[in-house]
């Protein structure tokens, strides 16, 4: 089944493109561990979920490109034209010459409805060419103006028009100490009304994207390339191919269904994590060997202690032990603000991944009382390697971790409302305190109810 | 309206940037009267001007935002130029409109400037969306802190073979300089690198509309302090490119502000850093997190940056970074310069001039000084709030 991509605003179509990049470099990559029929399905595999064949045999990617000002959807478009490797379909995009400001409301309001029926058609057009459709992809930033306000508009739209069709969206956090002045009302806006209208929300933090270039991959002066360039592939180990099943040889084939029922088993709880391990520079790479239980243990201590990447990792936190009541231990736990999950999946990919023992995962204490391990915890699997690493393992999940990002956007948010500052320029396009009232209250929901797992 | 310096810039070596079919002008100009640009020339010119500005609109596709060049001191920029913003607005509603006035500085020559002043800052007020005041003394200062630079002899200067302008012989040797070159071609390389974004390609863009959309909190401050690094004139000096950090620290110093004001012993609402060339996000997060402690900004926007990086730098240049921050530092010039019309207002000297002209009553002159006063008083309230403690306000509860 395939993926339809929908790439909106500057950061939707620079990161597009390295997802795509990396999704096709992992499947060309020269493999050392596995058969050569293997690779063969799993290249088929990753073929029929993003790409469609062009006649003089350059795969297309499976992608819609959506801005609202022509140049960077034009850079887009000639780099991949130009790699030679793979390119864009040449009428898959849509673009205008004037952008949204970093407006939500002008994203929302105008740009929404008036081309509405231009990026519907192309997005049909592009579903028409999958023989059977897993569900859209949609990569926007929360704190622009089209990514944000547009983003949050089409997919209000495609819950109506697939409306049996899932739908993953790739957000991307911006930086604490802003990129935009009003990227947290742009924020509060875009999460609240995605909240409503979509499946999963998938959430990377430029924060802690630029923190891994700069103490993993050892990047001097790190550029949104580079920063982008972590963040795909993080994507593409979760989003390539695995088996569908425990000593199954067959690839799954519908992706995004299964990371739903693995991910979200209430819709309350949509917010998504992703952590990759190991993650280094290629020079490094030569250098280092891993073993499975030396990766899941790091990965599972990341997990509890809410770390991003595998350096500075708090090994103090510990989860509470299981069936003791939580008095004695509370007071520990919240101090060192232990994480607790709702779902976890690990993904693990390369040599001798059916020896990895995942038992440490499966233990009661990571998750909330009322959800058991056997339905919280999965793990996918498959032999064939990931890029350029022998073995790799990213954890996708759903537990408190964005809490706290969360709750500090809706924290400033709320403080430059209380001011009403900026609130002139969203009114003047119709979107009202009272919307901007109502995102507040849905968010302090969700933070409640993750606070309270 | 008089037609000395249109008609030189028709015989000057960018003649053919210019359509000759879109210009005005009269013969007499407007003897500094703000009243004479404003009404007289206003309903006199208004629908040649509109038909003009109808045409220009019709060629482009998208049509974002004006650009309004003009002195507050004069009668012509002054008033004519105010008398046109409300005639944009009403005529492209949706259109931004972005003004660069050029505020009288102390030793100005025109005695009426300070009435003239006041009278088009209200207009200002109440029509345009951005404002970027700058003054020429500060331009002065900047000029001769550049020849200073250039003079000293320690730094080998070399004047670079091409310049930012060459004549359409495209020979290297300097053209005429008139006195008020070095002085605009800083104004012009403001608003070069102000649309750089629009026009160059970079990591990340920024477009005219979001100036306005992140940097105008409250409709009625949109003033916006600018300062360029590094500097650089007509003769492209060719000094010693600074190391990139100093290039940021430069920008909040006094000494770089185009207008007499001192950002950083003041409160900021919002600040724009655009920088052009090889510069990374890295690079522009780690001067931003280095920065940040020494300004101060105000409680419900601590964090109130908004960045840009484009990736093609100015002529002859590695780098280079505009930024602009809405500062309450603007409000000394304003206070100032309500000081200087009231020394004038009070005495009643050279009224007659202005009350003559048919619409013109005291009235206009007695509600430009209140508009002014209300947006000092605004800019007051702010700066009271500098020294008081950071409240949280309590947040929603939900129940759970």
């Amino acid at each position: 089944m395939s993926i339809v991509t929908v790439q909106l605003g500057q950061c939707g179509n620079q990161i597009g493109f390295e997802v795509f990049d990396a999704l096709f470099s992992d499947s060309h990559c020269p493999q050392k561990f596995c058969s050569k029929r293997e690779n063969e399905a799993y290249q088929a595999s990753c073929k029929e979920r993003f790409f469609s064949e062009e006649e003089n045999g350059v795969p297309v990617a499976r992608a819609v490109l959506v801005d609202m000002e022509p140049k960077v959807i034009n850079q887009t478009l000639s780099k991949a034209a130009h790699s030679g490797r793979w390119k864009y379909g040449q009428h898959s995009h849509f673009c205008q010459k004037q952008g949204s400001g970093n407006n939500w409301a002008y994203g929302y309001s105008v740009h929404g409805p008036r081309h509405e029926e231009s990026i519907m058609n192309l997005i049909q057009k592009e579903v028409e060419k999958c023989d059977s459709l897993s569900g859209f992809f949609i990569v926007m930033s929360m704190a622009g103006g089209t990514g944000s306000g547009l983003g949050a508009f089409l997919t209000q739209n495609l819950q109506d028009q697939y409306s049996n069709s899932l739908k993953m969206n790739q957000i991307i956090w911006p930086y604490g100490t802003g990129e935009v002045i009003v990227q947290n009302y742009n924020s509060i806006l875009t999460l609240s009304h995605l909240y409503r209208s979509s499946d999963a929300l998938l959430v990377h933090e430029n924060d802690a994207v630029h923190k891994i270039c700069a103490k993993l991959m050892n990047i001097k002066q790190i550029s949104f390339r580079d920063i982008n360039q972590v963040l795909a592939h993080q994507l593409g180990s979760v989003f390539q191919p695995t088996y569908s099943g425990e000593g199954s040889f067959h690839y799954r084939r519908n992706p995004l269904g299964d990371l739903m029922e693995d991910l979200v088993p209430h819709p309350e709880f949509k917010m998504l994590g992703v952590r990759n391990i190991p993650q280094m520079s290629e020079n490094s790479l030569a250098y280092s060997t891993f073993t499975w239980a030396g990766l899941l243990k790091h990965l599972r201590q990341m997990l509890i202690s809410d770390a991003k990447m595998e350096e500075g990792i708090d090994w103090q936190v510990r989860p509470p032990l299981s069936g003791l009541p939580t008095l004695g231990k509370m007071p520990l736990t919240k101090e060192f603000h232990f994480n607790t999950s709702i779902a976890n999946l690990v993904i693990l990919r390369g040599k001798d991944v059916h020896s990895a023992d995942l038992g440490a995962f499966k233990d009661p204490a990571l998750y909330t009382s009322w959800l058991e391990p056997v339905t919280a915890f999965n793990v996918w699997k498959t032999q064939r390697a990931f890029s350029k690493y022998e073995k790799s393992a990213a954890l996708v999940s759903n537990s408190q971790s964005l809490v706290k990002p969360l709750d500090m956007i809706v924290g400033k948010a709320w403080n430059m409302f209380a001011s009403k500052a900026y609130l002139h320029q969203y009114t003047k396009f119709g979107i009202e305190e009272e919307d901007f009232l109502d995102g507040f209250a849905l968010l302090e929901q969700v933070i409640a109810s993750y606070r309270n797992l | 309206m008089e037609e000395g310096v249109v008609n030189e810039i028709l015989q000057g070596p960018l003649r053919d940037v210019f359509d000759s079919k879109q210009l005005i002008t009269d013969i007499s100009g407007s003897g500094n009267n703000w009243a004479v640009g404003h009404k007289v020339f206003g309903s006199l010119y208004q629908e040649q001007i509109l038909e003009k500005l109808r045409k220009s609109a019709e060629h482009c596709d998208c049509l974002q935002c004006f650009f309004i060049i003009h002195s507050m001191g004069g009668g012509t920029g002054s008033g004519l130029g105010t008398f046109l913003l409300k005639v944009l607005e009403d005529e492209f509603p949706e259109v931004y409109r972005f003004v660069t006035s050029i505020y009288p500085s102390g030793e100005d020559d025109v005695i009426t400037s300070p009435y003239n002043s006041i009278l088009a800052m209200k207009e200002l007020n109440e029509h345009a969306d951005c404002v970027l005041p700058i003054d020429n003394q500060s331009l002065f200062d900047i000029i001769s802190k550049i020849e200073l630079m250039m003079n000293s002899g320690k730094l080998g200067t070399v004047i670079k073979p091409k310049s930012l302008v060459t004549s359409s012989a495209g020979t290297s040797k300097k053209r005429q300089e008139k006195p008020f070159d070095k002085m605009n071609n800083i104004v012009g390389n403001l608003l070069l690198n102000l649309t750089s974004s629009a026009r160059f390609e970079g990591s990340l863009n920024m477009d005219l509309n979001e100036i306005s959309m992140n940097l105008v909190p409250f409709p009625q401050l949109h003033y916006l302090v600018s300062s360029l690094t590094p500097l650089y004139t007509l003769a492209d000096v060719n000094i010693p490119p600074r190391r990139l950090d100093q290039m940021f620290s430069d920008a909040f110093s006094k000494d770089h502000q185009l207008i007499r004001a001192d950002p950083k012993h003041s409160l900021y609402l919002a600040c724009a850093l655009m920088v052009r060339g090889n510069v990374q996000i890295s690079d522009l997060r780690r001067n931003i997190e280095r920065l940040k402690p020494s300004l101060q900004f105000v409680s419900w926007n601590q964090e109130g940056w908004k960045t840009s990086l484009c990736s093609v730098p100015p002529v002859g240049h590695t780098h280079s970074l505009l930024a602009l921050a809405n500062n309450t530092c603007v409000k000394p010039t304003f206070i100032e310069l309500r000081e200087r019309f009231m020394r004038l207002y009070k005495k009643k000297a050279h009224l007659h001039h202005y009350l003559q002209i048919e619409g013109m009553e005291e009235g206009c002159f007695t509600e430009a000084v209140s508009s002014l006063s209300a947006l000092i008083q605004e800019y007051n309230q702010l700066d009271a709030t500098k020294s008081l403690p950071v409240e949280d306000i309590p947040r929603l509860s939900v129940a759970v």
